[in-house]
């Protein structure tokens, strides 16, 4: 046990601190969401990253990673989370689509997807959910029929994070519709430039449009973009779950950690003397510090095992209710002013923040779920359905 | 950077679990809590064989050569097993100054010394002690040191061996050394809820007494005392949170309702899962607390504070959850679920409440 960085550790942190000084571009700094004049910038960030040996740390070297283990992702992470600079705009290609097709994709899908993920060249969203399947993701209904050399795809998602800018999705549907659920689902890699792809932003809570309803209609799909088999869906969307929840408990510990700071310095500003106040604060200051230890028992774990443990759960479940916590008393101490929208001081800041958190507990599964899956999963106890 | 335990430290809590089970299964725990003694004072010569007294104890002096990292394994397992027997007084409470004298160090580690410390605290000081003002104070008589007032709420008083006293001086608070011999000090022990960790009052009158450490010295072997106390307490109660939970989910199996086991209800499993989810960051916080003591890291003090406070709430609130899920079986004196509820509470309230352990980080961050 040493929670020191070790010398290489360390030497890749100064590198990065180095990096990240001279290189976020100041409009990035502290960045709400991929919308409007962001997006350009995004672009070019994220190629910016890539091009410095940033993007897929810990993918193998033969698809164009830097190989290295664990750890260093966890730094970068962290490390980008206190510069405050976003993170790569392929979240979704590198975190999950890029590892499911590491795990599932045949030589030629490496060949042909991992590079452009790195690179930012393609941007990738996430297509499971749909109007009548959230939690419930087996009963996915969008058909994907095959018909001759193409699979034929029709229906609607939902919900789908960064599908206005996306190139390709990661998409779970359904291919028999008899049978039991989870053996009727199939899960292919669609390019958003098809016809009969049509893509519609919807506003969230916050004002802003970052997720989307995709509908396909006649959508073909060349049949080589079949990640596993026909029929062998689930177990490939376990994949991409589960890496959901991997090392990104690192990025929730490093926007905690950065969340924190930034109460602690408000407290003392407006609310210094107050016991109830600071009662709070220090709340969420102990959560921080229960997360970020967590998080490096469950490097730990992943290191030794290459599996993620439950423990990402356990940081997704916390990091959210901590962070729906820690801004509502922000907006408590801000006062009144926080309820007025225009801006980009303090108060609009966290009233931003404020809103944006309720989808915390919602989005990768929901707190409730979760805890269905520690229940089950971890505590062995009965299904509740 | 890596925060795993090595594969040696893996085997001494596996030994300390089995050995701790064989030992004190939950069919004893009545009988010793109820016992004239409320401990099994066979066990402490086998801690001692087992190393444990003597865990961080220079191998010079007849300990292991280990750190605090060992000790606290030993400690959440002792926890789990709800241990009664005087070993957090000996190795978190008096240990630290104990060291200042060798051959005490070899005592402990043989198993041939037991002690608590007697504390000058304030905040410790029972309402009657404080009126009458009686802290502990110490007068030289030649080589000798003589000790005379009253300190309140002394852990494990009536079983120990020997007192660490901090006591006023000349020049201020030293720690002192106080052997028991003869019906000396004079000892109350309370009627404590946690019958297996019970508080006592000791009154000195002119009792002799060793000096560890004068003054200066004294301060920062108080300070150090503290941090390794509160950690102690943060695995502890991260060994009684694990248990309670092991309890409930073992019941929640079983336990049928409804024609189905309590298990399938969400209002039952989700409070499960929150105290599995409370145990494990409790449980990083205090180790996280361990090597930041064992290394003398400078975050030593917040981290013990802040694993004490979140560690004793989710050791209360898993206790709590344990017994709702066994329904009337919960509240039964027969069962075991009380005895660790009552550790819980036990370690919630030493030191200071969370409250104002949370007073204290908000100082170091607000004021800071
Ligand atoms: C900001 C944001 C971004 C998102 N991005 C994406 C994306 O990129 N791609 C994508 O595919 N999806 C995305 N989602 C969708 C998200 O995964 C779903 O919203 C989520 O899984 C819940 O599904 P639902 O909305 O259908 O709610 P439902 O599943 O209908 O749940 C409604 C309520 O019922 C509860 N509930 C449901 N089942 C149970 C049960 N068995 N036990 C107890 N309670 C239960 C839920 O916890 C919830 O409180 C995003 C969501 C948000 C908020």
């Amino acid at each position: 046990m040493d929670l020191r960085d070790g010398p290489e550790e360390a030497a890749f942190r100064a590198t990065l601190r180095t990096w990240l000084a001279a290189n976020v571009p100041a409009e990035l700094r502290g960045l709400r969401g991929w919308t409007g004049p962001a997006l350009a910038l995004g672009r070019a960030w994220s190629k910016r990253l890539a091009g410095a040996g940033y993007a897929g740390l810990t993918w193998p070297k033969e698809y164009g990673g830097a190989g290295q283990p664990w750890r260093y992702q966890a730094v970068y992470l962290e490390e980008l989370a206190k510069a405050e600079a976003p993170q790569h705009l392929g979240v979704i290609g590198l975190g999950m689509a890029g590892p499911t097709i590491i795990a599932h994709g045949r030589p030629d899908q490496k060949a042909r997807y991992l590079a452009e993920i790195l690179s930012a060249d393609d941007i990738w969203c996430q297509g499971f959910s749909e109007p009548g399947s959230g939690s419930d993701l087996a009963s996915v209904r969008t058909r994907i029929e095959l018909v001759g050399d193409h699979f034929v795809v029709n229906g609607q998602k939902v919900w789908s994070s960064y599908a206005h800018i996306a190139d390709r999705c990661i998409l779970l549907g359904r291919s028999a519709v008899t049978g039991e659920k989870h053996e009727g689902l199939t899960y292919l890699v669609v390019d958003m430039k098809s016809p009969g792809v049509e893509v519609r932003p919807l506003r969230q809570i916050t004002g802003e449009a970052e997720f989307n309803e995709i509908f396909f209609t006649d959508v073909a799909v060349p049949k080589e973009n079949l990640l596993g088999e026909i029929g062998g869906g689930w177990r490939v969307a376990m994949t991409t779950l589960s890496h959901e929840r991997g090392t990104f408990g690192f990025a929730l510990a490093g926007a905690l950690d950065v969340a924190v700071r930034k109460l602690v310095a408000l407290a003392r500003e407006r609310a210094g003397a107050d016991a109830l106040v600071r009662d709070r604060v220090a709340r969420e200051w102990i959560e921080l510090q229960a997360l970020r230890y967590t998080n490096y028992r469950a490097l730990a774990h992943l290191e030794r095992t290459g599996a993620p443990g439950p423990e990402g759960s356990v940081a997704k479940l916390r990091w959210s209710e901590a962070n729906q916590r820690l801004t509502k008393l922000a907006i408590e101490i801000v006062g009144q002013e926080s309820q007025v929208a225009d801006g980009d001081g303090t108060a609009a800041y966290w009233r931003y923040q404020q809103l944006r958190s309720r989808g915390n507990t919602i989005e990768a599964g929901t707190s409730e779920i979760l805890r269905n899956i520690i229940a089950e999963r971890v505590l062995g106890l009965p299904r509740s359905r | 950077m890596d925060f795993s335990f090595s594969p040696e430290q893996d085997q001494l809590r596996a030994h300390a679990r089995s050995f701790l089970e064989k030992r004190f299964p939950a069919t004893r725990f009545a009988e010793i809590a109820m016992s004239e003694d409320g401990w099994d004072r066979a066990s402490w010569p086998e801690l001692a064989r087992l190393g444990w007294t003597g865990a961080s104890i220079a191998e010079a002096q007849g300990g292991a050569g280990q750190g605090f990292v060992e000790e606290a394994i030993v400690f959440e397992e002792l926890g789990r097993a709800l241990y009664a027997g005087p070993y957090f007084s000996t190795v978190a409470l008096a240990l630290p100054a104990l060291a200042c004298a060798p051959d005490l160090l070899a005592k402990v580690a043989s198993g041939g010394l037991t002690a608590t410390l007697a504390p000058d605290d304030p905040v410790r000081q029972s309402a009657g002690a404080k009126a009458k003002g009686a802290a502990v104070e110490a007068r030289r008589a030649g080589d000798r040191w003589l000790l005379r007032g009253e300190t309140d709420l002394v852990p494990d008083a009536g079983w120990v061996d020997a007192f660490v006293v901090e006591a006023r001086g000349p020049d201020g608070i030293g720690l002192y050394l106080a052997e028991r011999h003869d019906a000396r000090p004079l000892i109350r022990v309370f009627d404590t809820v946690d019958t297996t960790r019970r508080l006592g009052r000791v009154t000195f009158d002119d009792d002799s007494a060793r000096i560890l450490a004068a003054p200066p010295a004294a301060t920062a072997i108080i300070a150090s005392t503290r941090r390794r106390a509160l950690a102690a307490l943060a695995l502890e109660a991260v060994g009684v949170a694990s248990f309670a939970l092991a309890l409930g989910v073992e019941h929640a199996k079983s336990r049928q309702q409804f024609g189905r086991p309590i298990g399938t209800y969400q209002a039952v499993s989700h409070k499960l899962a929150d105290t599995y989810v409370e145990t494990e960051l409790a449980r990083s916080l205090a180790y996280w607390a361990a090597w930041c003591v064992a290394e003398d890291d400078a975050q030593a003090e917040l981290a013990a504070v802040a694993a004490k406070a979140y560690a004793a709430e989710a050791a209360v609130a898993a206790c709590e959850r344990a017994i709702q899920v066994h329904g009337g079986m919960g509240f039964t004196w027969d069962h075991p679920l009380h005895r660790y509820y009552k550790r819980a509470l036990w370690i919630e309230s030493f030191d200071r409440s969370g409250a104002a352990h949370r007073a204290e980080i908000a100082q170091a961050l607000v004021a800071g």
